[in-house]
This record gives C-alpha cells, structure tokens and sequence, in this order.
C-alpha cells in the first residue's frame, strides 16, 4: 500500500553529537540513524565526528571506528569487508550500496547513513529481511531436473553458460529489492528486483528442466508484473548487476508463451 | 492483517517484552533518480492526458452545439487558466508519447543498460520540451498570422 510519510512511531528524530577529540585535522560528520528496542523512543539521527587520518578509506571503516573508539552501541552487520557477503548493505547518502565498497569521499559534505529503506527495523542500520529471504525460498532457487543425472556433470555450451554472467554474481544484498518503490508499497507480493533475478538466473539454466513451471508460478499480477521498470534497483547495484533486464527477460517469455 | 509484512514490525527488546519495530526511512532519504523520476511524472502525465480529454470533448461538444456555447468555451480556453491548461496538456502529450515509445523498447528489451536508459531518459525531456515549443511557436505564428 502506497504510504508516502512514515508512521507516528517511525519518525526520525535528532539525536545526540559525538565531538572529534581536539587536534584532529580532516573531520568529517558521520550522521547515523538510530532506534533501540530497549528505550522506548522514536528513531533519531546520532552525529558523530570522525577524524578521517584515523580511518581507512571505506564507509564501512568509519563504522568499524565509531563502534571500537566512540559508540560500542552503534549496531550493524558486516562481515567480509571486500562486497562479496553482502551483509553491510545500507542507504548511505541517499543510495543502497555495501560500505565495504563505498569510499567515504565519494560523499560529499555529511555521510547520512541509514538501514536499507522500508523495512522493519531489528536495531539501528539492521533491517528485518525475513520477507525478503522467504520470498527468495519461494522461487525455489536450486536447480530442478527430470532426467536422471548422468555420470559425471551436467555439461553446458560456453555460450549456455554465458547466458548466466551477470546473475550468479548477485550477493543478496537486497540493495535493489529495498531501492524499488514498487517494493516500498507492495513488497508483502511482489517479489522484488532480487528474488526475481534470481528466479531468471534458473529459468536462463540450460540444465534446469523446470523453466515452464517456473514461468507458471511467476505469471501473478504482483509477484512479477509489479515491476513498472523504475529502474532503482538498476542505478543501484553495488555489483553492477542489471535486475531490471532480467525481470524484463521474464516478462518477454511470459509474453512468447502466450503468442 | 492486511499487509503481511507487519508481522516484521513486531519485534522485541532485550527483556523479551515485544516492542513495535520503526519502518526504516524510505522517499524521506532516497536520492531520486531521472528514471525514477521519470516513472512517476509518466503516471501524472497520463493521468492529465484524462483530464485533458475531457476539455477537447468539451471544446468538441460546444463546437457541436450552439454558437454561444462555443464562444464562450473558446473564451475560457483563450483565458490565462485556459492557455496553461492546454500547456500543460501539450507537453504532457509529448512527455507522455516519448516516455511510452521507451517503454515499447524496453518491453523489446532494447535500452536496459545503465548508459542508454539514462541517456533516453535526456531525449525524452528534450523531445517533450521542443515538441512542445514547436507545436505552440506555430499555434501563435497561426494566430498572428
């Protein structure tokens, strides 16, 4: 359901400030959104002023430094520090991208950091994504086969298996899935730019057997037609990937199924 | 529960008490996008195309009916209102005709990559501006004529 505002418990407000210590040189503001289970209180926007020569390069680092030096509450997940785990995905700046990958510099002025957008909030910068993994459940994202397995592999052209560059890439970060506004309003149906990339990069596999009856689940007013190609989750990749084509790739054999 | 996904706003604290989750900024803090953009202004042009139907059947009905009517619908249209009305109908004529032609490419799977998509979306402002200059420039050169 489209809601352009928030609701009366979600509303950010301004939060504390946490100073440099004196003498550091190349200060930067570090505004970060904040919510506890435990207080009772409305979000708020916390300030903390973080000496950039203190630092390594990423967001990521900024964050590691403000939870070790300055605010051991500040919560948030993070694992590989390299873009390939896809834990530390959040809107910094306005965008959904990883902090591992997102150099502090690339933001001007304020780095306003919050959870990745529309979603139900654990602590701080850690959404809820239990929606969107049960979704990815849903497209049943292994490979399905009729025929009996042969002795060795299943084997594939180099040209089959070209087919599926730009999707086995994708690190369900959901940095797409939480970009699109089409998910913001009905996210509790449709699918999302993640899920259905990843349902695409089956129905792409020379292997999998099962392309028609995938075709058949997907063909649902909201799971895949949602998607009025708005393009976020496109502009938004941290891995460069391209969800928005791939959803159109599935609209098209929807399409030359019918013809 | 009409939206399954609050199930995900209840939460709780460390106490176990369940606690109502906040909904994470959304339109608050994203950074738009052209294309992003360019989607929504797509359904507001359509949705003022409708409206603009109406005035042309208007204008048309007038025209069919008596010549006072018309007149005095032809003063309304010629007023100030009258004029950006039609302005605003014209341009989201050629808005709304460039971004559909985009939207026939892309069901064609032509204009998917991050560089054509955000250059059409350049064309299809440019192509809506000039059309609409074009198409008023020689509305008045008509008129002064």
């Amino acid at each position: 359901m489209v809601e352009l505002s928030l609701p009366a418990n979600s509303k950010v407000g301004r939060g504390k400030t946490y100073k440099a210590a004196p003498g550091a040189k190349r200060v930067k503001n570090f505004k970060i959104y904040r919510w506890s289970p435990d207080d009772g209180n409305n979000p708020r926007m916390d300030t903390y002023e973080v000496d950039l020569d203190k630092v390594g390069p990423m967001v990521l680092d900024a964050l590691i430094h403000i939870k070790n030096e300055i605010d051991p509450t500040l919560t948030f997940r993070r694992s590989c520090r390299e873009g390939i785990c896809g834990s530390c995905a959040m809107n910094i700046d306005g965008d959904n991208t990883l902090a591992c990958l997102k150099p502090t510099d690339d933001v001007k002025g304020e780095v306003a950091i919050n959870p990745l957008p529309h979603m139900a909030v654990v602590k701080d910068l850690i959404p809820d994504l239990t929606q969107a993994y049960a979704q990815l459940r849903s497209i049943e994202p292994w490979m399905k086969s009729d025929t009996p397995p042969p002795d060795g592999e299943r084997l594939q052209s180099k040209e089959e298996r070209a087919l599926l560059d730009g999707m086995w890439e994708c690190i369900l970060c959901f940095c797409c899935t939480t970009s699109c506004p089409s998910y913001w309003w009905n996210g509790d149906r449709y699918l999302g730019p993640a899920v259905l990339l990843a349902a695409y990069r089956w129905i792409a596999d020379s292997r999998d057997e099962h392309a028609g009856s995938r075709l058949d689940a997907l063909e649902d007013p909201f799971k895949l037609y949602r998607c009025h190609t708005i393009m976020n989750c496109t502009q938004t990749c941290p891995k460069g990937l391209n969800p928005a084509k791939a959803i159109a790739e599935i609209k098209k054999l929807q399409f030359e199924r019918k013809a | 529960m009409e939206d399954m996904r609050d199930a995900m706003l209840v939460g709780r604290d460390s106490e176990g008490k369940t606690v109502l989750r906040p909904t994470s900024p959304h339109l608050q803090i994203y950074r738009w996008k052209i294309t992003m953009l360019q989607s929504i202004l797509h359904r507001v042009s359509g949705s003022a195309l409708a409206a603009g139907a109406l005035v042309l059947v208007t204008w048309l009905a007038a025209a069919a009916s008596a010549p006072s009517v018309f007149a005095q619908v032809q003063w309304w249209i010629a007023s100030p209102i009258g004029l950006l009305v039609l302005f605003g109908f014209s341009l989201s004529l050629f808005y709304h005709m460039a971004s559909g032609l985009r939207h026939l490419a892309w069901d064609a799977l032509w204009g998917f990559e991050k560089p054509q998509f955000n250059a059409t979306s350049a064309w299809i402002f440019a192509f809506a501006f000039v059309a609409t200059a074009f198409v008023w420039g020689v509305g008045f050169f008509l008129v002064q004529g």
